[in-house]
């Protein structure tokens, strides 16, 4: 990395610690009886402290040496997140390898593609279920050899020679390390900061997969640079509940928990989530907008059916804490009487909200990947929750911008991170430069051309501003915002974010490029709908059942004309109403293609799978009939048929240009 | 699918059974026996006296005619508690939780023969009943992770959707450690994804454990894909018995499950 500003390298702490193995042997020394990473196990949060997260990555990186893992072989891993898995991880990186972290829901061939296009060797996987997946797929990956699960159950009567029980290569490994003593030191103090620390595969709204490489600098500095930014402390609590494929993952419960040796609790399971984290309490937190949205619909959906008393206390308190709350936490002047009140709210509301929530240590919480709801965002900034956005991408190690504390807007994603330049391009692309910009895509030069100029800069392909206080705005990707046949500005991501803000819309897509009028396709939240129908003691069997009743769509109108009002307000935008709009009769789902395995839709599948919608929305049909295959959980394949009603919304005159 | 569960050895031997109520003859000189390790089916059509099977291997009925031979003991009249404390262990057709009770409590009922210490010391939470509750509760917290039932660990089980209420009955069962399990009916009412889930459950409970299985199925696929053996019942009589795919193919079979009609 030859271009990274070179001041930034004055910023990391300790020079000679510039790989993850290195920092965990450090910290292995300096607070050996500290609890490192725990999981619950059996009902009990078992911790390992940082010497025995040193043993066992010791442990199993001399296991995988004696099963003849070299320096530059990769270690996919597959499966939730474990301590056992974060360790494998940090053993390869040990022996001088790479591992290859894959989304643990991926069906067999898109974990084969990663597999075969990474070359990968050596395939760490949680339990059965990804072990029966990479037996399918071993035969079409020519390279794959070896094959190591953590938990051994269901998998007694598997006899493959090429299959290993982790604790079983830990065992060959604490043998290998006895006859080979200094092997596993002389490893790790071979590595460098511009090795290849992992790869990451981003699953791209277009086209296959890439492999973004990351060097061991690109995450040890930006996990420094933010970590200091943030103020982060080793007694900071964080659950790691989010897939380890993900680069956040990496920055959030490897990079920083190495760099300030905070501790990392990995939950039980998926399903318990919330539960954990209310144990936990996690002082530092990040999650996708989605998971923000839920909670606070879950919270809504409950309080629907408490107590009148209850419900009182609640609406009233939370309209004062609306007016007040955020005030508060930003340390902006408020009345006395206003903080005795807030006080007073904080006993009786939010203090056990924030404490059901699981939310009530909270330091500083993120939100990025996609634009959070101005309403959720004020609700839990209302509550005294520090939530802040951040915008960031694989390919800069995550950070690229993030907001201050006390600078925080609803509508911007803050100021640049540490060390991170930025700049508009003439279309009004946001390029940047930074420490954390990635080495290049794995066996792919065209794309890392494309995307990574030859001085550094990288092209994130979204479109945005910097508004006057030097906060960056982002509208959409900069490919996607088009024209309408009258030449107004047309920005889908922006129109489908404000219908997404209402909670009974889960999913929203919406057609204009080259078109006369905007239309769009809408998913319903099943969750929140369908609290609404039984409310209603409206009964229903499907989804698809409930997005066909009239009155679902009467809801799904307002909404629609509520944004249309909105956008009728903004001068450039106001070409971009919604003329009409549908209710699709099944979910978006990245099983079909649909999404991908971060929920971002992908246009041109929707755009193929659904011309017959898309055609119908354009002409003056009032139904049209729809038949659409879908994939099972299991692989499997079926079709799905519907007949789909379209409604034409209210539009808004278009403001005079005088005006 | 793994065929070297048993290793031969008869665990229970059912020989000659008639079972009565009054005038109703549920159960007719059957005969049949259950290798350990093995998944034994008992299948037929309704009132075929397949429930009233298990209810006789477990106690809870006595067979007016014929001899049960469990572990090589012949038994008579045995109540159901014994055959519990001998290493029997049943769910029901119909749900036998306690409904107000939390997952993990019903489970742990299941401990309740393995409880050695007495009433009032478990009351006061003393040293020996601390102990074992702590023993107790590891044994359960297995349970749980082998069903993967954690999320629903404190929440009471009549707020639980049918198949998952069907799971927590099994991992009450196998609180008892029990060497011989009977499933009444695991999988009625479920759809197809808890079918798989369930049958899942159970082909690891009989390769974890080792724990021989007897279990009463309507559903034709899960049970050829299950078990080892079938015995087949129907207007109490016992009519085949043999490896699933000798049973698919017995006349018999197919004229009770079709309907044929009897002359």
């Amino acid at each position: 990395m030859p271009d990274t500003p070179e001041e930034s390298r004055v910023a990391a702490t300790d020079a000679t610690l510039d790989t993850l193995p290195k920092l965990l042997l450090d910290r292995a020394a300096r607070s050996p009886d500290r609890d490192a990473i725990r999981e619950k196990d059996l009902g009990i949060w078992q911790a390992w402290t940082w010497r025995e997260y040193r043993d066992q990555v010791r442990a199993f990186a001399c296991g995988l040496a004696a099963l003849g893992f070299k320096r530059g072989d990769r270690l996919a891993i597959i499966g939730d997140n474990r301590p056992q898995l974060y360790g494998a991880m940090c053993a390869a990186q040990a022996l001088g390898g790479i591992p290859v972290p894959v989304y643990q829901d991926s069906v067999a061939e898109e974990m084969q593609y990663v597999l075969e296009h990474a070359e990968v060797r050596f395939a760490l996987a949680e339990d059965q279920e990804q072990v029966d997946k990479l037996l399918e797929i071993k035969d079409r990956c020519a390279l794959l050899e070896t094959l190591i699960y953590e938990d051994d159950r269901g998998l007694r009567h598997y006899d493959q020679p090429f299959l290993h029980g982790f604790a079983q290569v830990q065992a060959r490994g604490r043998e290998f390390d006895a006859s080979n003593p200094g092997h596993f030191e002389a490893e790790v103090a071979k590595g460098r900061g511009g090795d290849v620390a992992i790869i990451l595969y981003t699953s791209g709204t277009t086209g296959r997969p890439k492999g973004v490489m990351l060097t061991h600098d690109n995450v040890v500095i930006t996990a420094r640079n933010s970590a200091a930014a943030d103020g982060l402390r080793p007694d900071d609590e964080v659950l790691a509940y989010l897939p380890m494929a993900w680069v956040g993952d990496n920055i959030f419960s490897v990079g920083q928990a190495f760099v300030t040796g905070f501790c990392v609790s990995c939950p039980e399971s998926g399903a318990t989530v919330m539960h954990d984290m209310n144990e936990i309490g996690p002082t530092y937190f990040f999650a996708p907008p989605r998971i923000f949205e839920n909670l606070l619909t879950t919270v809504m959906i409950r309080m629907e059916d408490a107590s009148a008393l209850k419900r009182k206390l609640f609406r009233y308190f939370m309209a004062h804490a609306r007016r007040v709350g955020v005030d508060i936490l930003d340390g902006k002047p408020v009345s006395f009487t206003d903080r005795l009140l807030y006080r007073l709210g904080d006993v009786l509301i939010y203090g056990p909200l924030k404490n059901t929530l699981g939310l009530s240590r909270i330091r500083i919480a993120y939100t990025a990947g996609e634009a959070i709801g101005p309403e959720i965002f004020e609700f839990y900034r209302s509550l005294g929750i520090n939530i802040k956005q951040l915008y960031g991408q694989t390919e800069a190690a995550v950070f690229v911008t993030m907001q201050p504390n006390g600078e925080v807007k609803p509508d911007t994603v803050g100021k640049p991170a540490p060390g991170v330049e930025i700049k508009i391009a003439d279309n009004g692309e946001v390029l940047y430069r930074s420490p954390g910009v990635f080495e290049c895509y794995y066996k792919n030069p065209e794309a890392t051309a494309e995307t990574k100029t030859a001085d550094g800069w990288v092209h994130t392909g979204d479109a945005g501003f910097f508004d006057a206080d030097g906060h960056l705005k982002i509208i959409d990707r900069a490919k996607d915002v088009g024209k309408l046949n009258d030449g107004s500005m047309f920005a889908p991501k922006y129109i489908e974010n404000k219908l997404k803000f209402f909670p009974e819309i889960k999913e929203a897509v919406v057609f204009g490029q080259g078109r006369d009028y905007v239309s769009a396709f809408v998913n319903i939240d099943l969750e929140a709908v369908g609290s609404w129908a039984e409310r209603h003691g409206m009964p229903y069997s499907s989804y698809q059942d409930l997005a066909s009743r009239p009155q679902v769509l009467d809801i799904v109108q307002e909404c629609v004309e509520k944004v249309n009002a909105d956008l009728a307000g903004d001068e450039r935008l106001s070409g971009s109403q919604i003329r009409r709009f549908l209710i699709l009769h099944k979910e978006l789902d990245a099983d079909d293609g649909e999404l991908t395995r971060t929920r971002k839709v992908r246009r041109n599948t929707v755009h193929e799978r659904y011309k017959v919608l898309i055609d119908a929305l354009y002409s003056d049909a009032k139904r049209a009939r729809v038949e659409t295959e879908m994939t099972f959980e299991d692989g499997r394949k079926g079709t799905i048929k519907g007949d789909v009603e379209i409604r034409d919304a209210r539009t808004h005159a278009v403001l005079a240009k005088a005006s | 699918m793994a065929k070297e569960r048993t290793n031969g050895e008869v665990l229970l031997d059912v020989d000659n059974i008639s079972l009565s109520f009054g005038g109703v003859q549920a159960i007719q000189d059957v005969s049949f026996d259950v290798l350990r390790g093995e998944v034994r089916a008992i299948i037929g059509p309704n009132g075929a006296g397949k429930s009233s099977m298990l209810n006789c291997i477990n106690g809870f009925y006595h067979p007016q005619k014929g001899t049960i031979t469990y572990k090589g003991v012949k038994r008579s009249q045995m109540r159901t508690h014994e055959a519990a404390a001998q290493g029997i262990a049943r769910t029901f057709q119909n749900i036998a939780l306690f409904k107000g009770m939390s997952t993990l409590d019903n489970i742990m009922t299941g401990r309740n023969l393995k409880m050695k210490v007495n009433f009032l010391l478990q009351a006061l939470y003393l040293g020996p009943a601390r102990r074992e509750e702590l023993e107790h509760r590891e044994f359960v917290e297995k349970i749980i992770d082998f069903l993967e039932i954690q999320a629903i660990r404190k929440t009471p089980v009549g707020r639980l959707p049918y198949g998952l209420q069907k799971r927590v009955e099994l991992g009450r069962a196998l609180a008892a450690e029990p060497e011989l399990l009977l499933l009444d009916e695991p999988m009625a009412g479920m759809n197809t994804e808890e079918k798989e889930d369930m049958s899942r459950f159970i082909l690891d409970v009989s390769d974890e454990f080792g724990t021989t299985i007897v279990l009463i199925e309507h559903d034709m696929g899960v049970v050829m894909d299950l078990s080892d053996r079938v015995v087949v019942l129907d207007y109490g009589k016992k009519i085949a018995d043999g490896t699933p795919d000798e049973v698919r193919t017995n006349p018999d079979v197919i004229d009770a499950y079709l309907g044929v009609a009897h002359d």
